[in-house]
């Protein structure tokens, strides 16, 4: 039950969402995520939205992992 | 971008076990706090990629294990009255308690149902107005604020067959209860969907207060490897701080919406976690405002105090004293067809997943 899964929203109604985790869908609370649209990613935890996916930093901590990566290569 | 698949590439693991081999200059032990951590490094195998130097802890991070026996015998009890329904998530249902788990209870007739969420529970209530539902309302800073959101639906909606009896806890005065105890850990793999709720800032006290290394860590391979390699600079530099591995999730301020709905439901108590006793401000009470939706106080049970302890050591496992293999009962009396403790009930729970990853070593 403690599992938070990164879910792709599919639509949304009110303060409810349908969203996809790999292609199972869900029924989630979005009131406290602000402005969420289609194609977002979202934090599902027990039926609701916690928290918003952050595309800028997901790619910055990839590039620092690839970063790494290339040091590593470069020695 | 799935948020996944790229934090799993081999590449980016080894290369970092690679450095953490370098770096490590001394011996470090690392506790995480998090049940979901616990599961994602025997998934993934991590302990085989560190340095012996290199030990990881499992702490006191799943809300199953740590929901006192007192509690799972309130809902049994409640749910054997003929005029309440007790809904739960699926975990819980094994738990043994002292009368019977929720599971052995709902097979002799009690009207127990699992959900999945908080406003299913409401759901529930909705289409039955005729029966008084009870949420068991579990969890951490995750969960917390879903109950919280149902709960001011329910008063908007002036539903009054709905119902909630608060068992949430809250992580950092946990963390805080361990160092107290005199936990020798270096450092932290803080509880990264915690964070995503509580903000980063609010494991701040623990660089502050005991000098320890903190990094708020995602779930997958290459995640967590970064995180042990931010804790092991941190601890060789002297510069213990709160650094956030998980920044596409986490930030240092957190959810301040679902912050505002938790403080608007709940105010924190003092409050049982199994196996680790009485934590000052470890748990959340249902505020005054909301005393007809609180459980407890619409319907008191009066429960003999917990029986006899059984040789579960699952508090020493949890306070990152003992490890699954130190208890006479791992996988030979308690497994998880037959727990004998919480913490093999649980998927998070440590003994289950050393059991599931380690039983038949
Ligand atoms: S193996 Fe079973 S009895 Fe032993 S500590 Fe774990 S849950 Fe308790």
């Amino acid at each position: 039950m403690c599992l938070s899964l990164p879910a792709k929203v599919l639509t949304v109604d009110g303060d409810m969402a349908e969203v996809s985790v790999g292609g199972a869908v869900f029924r989630a609370g979005i009131q406290m995520v602000e402005g969420i649209m289609p194609g977002d990613y979202v934090l599902l935890h027990a039926g609701f939205a916690i928290g918003k996916m952050k595309e800028e930093e997901a790619i910055e901590t990839l590039r620092l992992l690839d970063e790494i990566d290339g040091a590593w290569q470069d020695r | 971008m799935k948020y996944i698949d790229e934090y799993r590439n081999g590449r980016h693991v080894a290369r970092l076990a690679e450095m953490i081999r370098q770096e490590a200059a001394r011996a470090y032990t690392f506790m995480e706090v998090c049940g979901g951590h616990t599961a994602a490094i025997h998934r993934f195998g991590i302990h085989s990629l560190l340095p012996a130097k290199v030990k990881l802890l499992s702490g006191p991070g799943c809300p199953v294990c740590v929901t006192p026996v007192r509690y799972i015998n309130t809902l049994v009890t409640l749910a054997s009255r003929r005029d309440i329904t007790v809904t739960m998530f699926g975990d819980l249902m094994r738990i043994p308690g002292t009368l019977a788990s929720p599971g052995e209870a709902k097979a002799s007739g009690a009207d127990i149902r699992v959900v999945l969420s908080a406003h299913e529970a409401l759901d529930l209530a909705r289409s039955d107005p005729q029966r008084k539902v009870i949420f068991a309302a579990i969890g951490f800073e995750t969960t917390a604020p879903g109950t919280a959101v149902t709960l001011m639906h329910a008063e908007r909606e002036g539903v009054e067959n709905f119902y909630v009896l608060s068992a949430h806890k809250v992580m950092p005065p946990a963390m805080e209860m361990i160092l107290r105890e005199g936990a020798r850990i270096d450092g932290f793999i803080c509880p990264g969907h915690v964070a995503v709720i509580t903000g980063s800032e609010a494991f701040d006290f623990i660089p502050r207060k005991y000098g320890l290394a903190c990094a708020v860590t995602g779930f997958e391979p290459a995640d967590i490897m970064l995180a042990l390699l931010m804790l092991i600079r941190q601890v060789n530099n002297h510069k213990p701080h709160v650094e956030i591995e998980y920044r596409r999730a986490v930030s240092a301020e957190g959810n301040k919406i679902a912050q505002g709905y938790m403080r608007e439901v709940f105010e924190p108590e003092d409050a049982e976690w199994r196996g680790l006793g009485i934590i000052p401000s470890g748990g959340l009470n249902i505020r005054e405002r909301f005393r007809h939706f609180n459980a407890g106080i619409a319907f008191p049970v009066d429960l003999p105090g917990p029986a006899d302890e059984t040789d579960c050591i699952c508090g020493d496992i949890l306070r990152g004293v003992s490890t699954p293999s130190d208890c006479q009962l791992f996988s030979t009396v308690c497994t998880p067809d037959h727990p004998q403790g919480a913490c093999m009930v649980s998927a998070e729970g440590s003994c289950h997943t050393f059991f599931k990853y380690h039983g038949h070593e």
